[in-house]
């Protein structure tokens, strides 16, 4: 079980739970402004892109390769840039703070 | 146009897969306070069509769009396993396949498409012959797959969905033979590099693909099927997949007197020519500023983006439809991006990165730059959006050199 939050683009605060599936799922089946996961979470779209606290990064993990090369090139990607479809929850990601990230 | 909407107000969506079912939560997030009710006759929990291609035979688990407890929370009213017989503009009724009526104030028609089965003499007594589009298709598929003997798979059509079928239906074993009619694969859609690409990258994997080869009849003796084809050629068949391309489902819309054009013609709010029936995703006909011509578009990215721009039409905001198409296709551990329309293109240029398989096809006409295929190679795929957006100069000399850096500064002219 993991508490994650996600900051929105207007500055709320959504902290939802959960225990498996990816990130990107759990944002999208609770309807998490900014967050779409239009591909189906498989790193083809750069929907589900999020800014990971930066005191979180280290329980976060890295970016895959995929996942670098598309946010590489992303005019509002940051050092601290994930594809959240590629984060899989596990207890690791409890207490993450997420910041949605701006898109075009 | 705006009408006044109240929480009285009905919208109902007739289809609900990617195009529905992102409308209705978007409509919902745009302020419509009134009800929000999707039909399909399709009984399954709304799910990705994607993978259906891909993943889904291996792994005999569904990704649904949105959970069950979405709908509930945003009090979006999903009536599946139910068909709708008639759109009646005068009353602004449908109705459904019980006889029942269904009042609207808006209407939106996410009907999408269908498979097509062509007329081949001797398909109807073809054993084990399936189309791919549903999951209920993908169920039968692997069900057949398990309990055949032989599994010998052919899949008539080497266009997207009969190369990942291929690839995914090969990943469970079996001999796997596609039969495409032109002269290479994916002939409508992309430049012939990329023909040869994937011909190869299937070959590699044990699949055969045979062009030039026209299904003239489907034989069947003894629960074994022969595909026949023009040249004479023939193939065995314990299963047949049929991915030869789709049929816009138009129908309801035509009947209801909406103007058609190589399917719904709708403007840039997603609005036919009845100012309250939107209309969209696969099933639409549309202008897109970019090429600055009508489109039918047969993508995800399309159902979604359309999706929005009606909701947001709906709900008093002015949006323009002005995207540039994207899509992808995964093929074994191969990844396809694609980005723009490459039709009208005289020129492509090929791009092979110092390590491995990353490749990308660069479409031009004269120093536009079109589209962009990109296999296993994001970067390519997101530097072409942006530049096929911002309409950039790209020095081509450098984009074909793999030793310039894949950077904005150092492509352009």
């Amino acid at each position: 079980m993991a508490k994650i939050s996600f900051i929105t683009r207007d500055n709320e605060t959504i902290t939802l739970e959960g225990t498996s599936g990816s990130v990107m799922q759990l944002a999208v089946d609770n309807g998490v402004p900014g967050i779409d996961g239009d591909c189906g979470g498989v790193c083809s779209c750069a929907t589900c892109h999020v800014h990971v606290a930066p005191e979180h990064v280290a329980k976060s993990g890295d970016a895959n390769e995929i996942e670098a090369d598309m946010l590489e090139l992303n005019d509002y990607a940051n050092e601290q840039s994930r594809l959240c479809c590629q984060m899989e929850i596990t207890e690791e990601l409890d207490g993450i703070v997420l910041q949605v990230a701006e898109s075009d | 146009m705006l009408d006044t909407q109240t929480k009285e107000s009905i919208c109902v969506i007739i289809g609900a897969s990617h195009a529905g079912i992102n409308h209705a939560f978007a409509l919902r997030k745009e302020g419509w306070e009134g009800a929000i009710l999707l039909f399909d006759k399709d009984p399954e929990i709304p799910y990705h069509r994607p993978p259906l291609s891909k993943t889904y035979l291996s792994n005999a688990e569904v990704n649904v769009l949105k959970s069950v407890e979405s709908y509930e929370k945003d009090n979006i009213t999903l009536n599946l396993g139910v068909s709708v017989n008639s759109i009646n503009r005068k009353d602004k009724t449908i109705t459904l396949s019980d006889g029942s009526n269904q009042t609207y104030n808006k209407l939106i028609i996410a009907t999408g498409a269908r498979p097509i089965i062509p007329p081949i003499p001797g398909i109807e007594s073809a054993t084990h012959l399936y189309p791919m589009r549903t999951a209920e298709d993908v169920a039968n598929i692997r069900n057949a797959f398990q309990t055949s003997k032989n599994k010998r798979v052919v899949i008539i059509g080497g266009g997207y969905i009969g190369l990942e079928t291929a690839a995914s239906i090969k990943k469970l074993g079996g001999t796997v033979t596609v039969l495409e009619r032109e002269t290479r694969i994916l002939a409508r859609v992309t430049a012939p590099e990329m023909s040869e690409y994937f011909m190869q990258l299937h070959a590699e994997n044990g699949v055969e693909i045979l062009t030039n080869k026209n299904v003239t009849a489907i034989n069947n003796a003894n629960g074994v099927n022969t595909v026949v084809c023009g040249d004479g050629s023939q193939f065995e068949a314990d299963i047949i997949i049929v991915g030869v391309g789709i049929r816009v489902n138009l129908e309801l819309a035509k009947e209801a007197g909406i103007v058609i054009e190589n399917g719904i013609l709708v403007d840039e709010t997603a609005c036919t020519n009845d100012k309250d029936i939107y209309a969209i995703g696969d099933c639409t006909f549309h202008f897109n500023p970019h090429y600055n011509r009508h489109v039918r578009l047969e993508s995800v990215q399309n159902a979604v983006d359309q999706a929005k721009i009606a909701a947001a039409a709906i709900c008093g905001k002015s949006p323009v439809y002005n995207s540039i198409p994207w899509f992808w296709s995964d093929q074994y551990d191969v990844k396809l991006q694609m980005v723009g329309l490459s039709q009208g293109y005289n020129e492509t240029l090929t791009r092979k990165e110092e390590c491995g398989t990353k490749t990308s096809i660069w479409y031009f006409k004269d120093d536009i730059l079109l589209a962009v295929d990109a296999i296993n190679n994001p970067k390519a795929f997101v530097l072409g959006t942006k530049f096929i957006k911002d309409g950039c100069k790209i020095d081509k000399s450098k984009l074909v050199d793999p030793s310039v850096n894949f950077k904005p500064a150092e492509l352009l002219v």
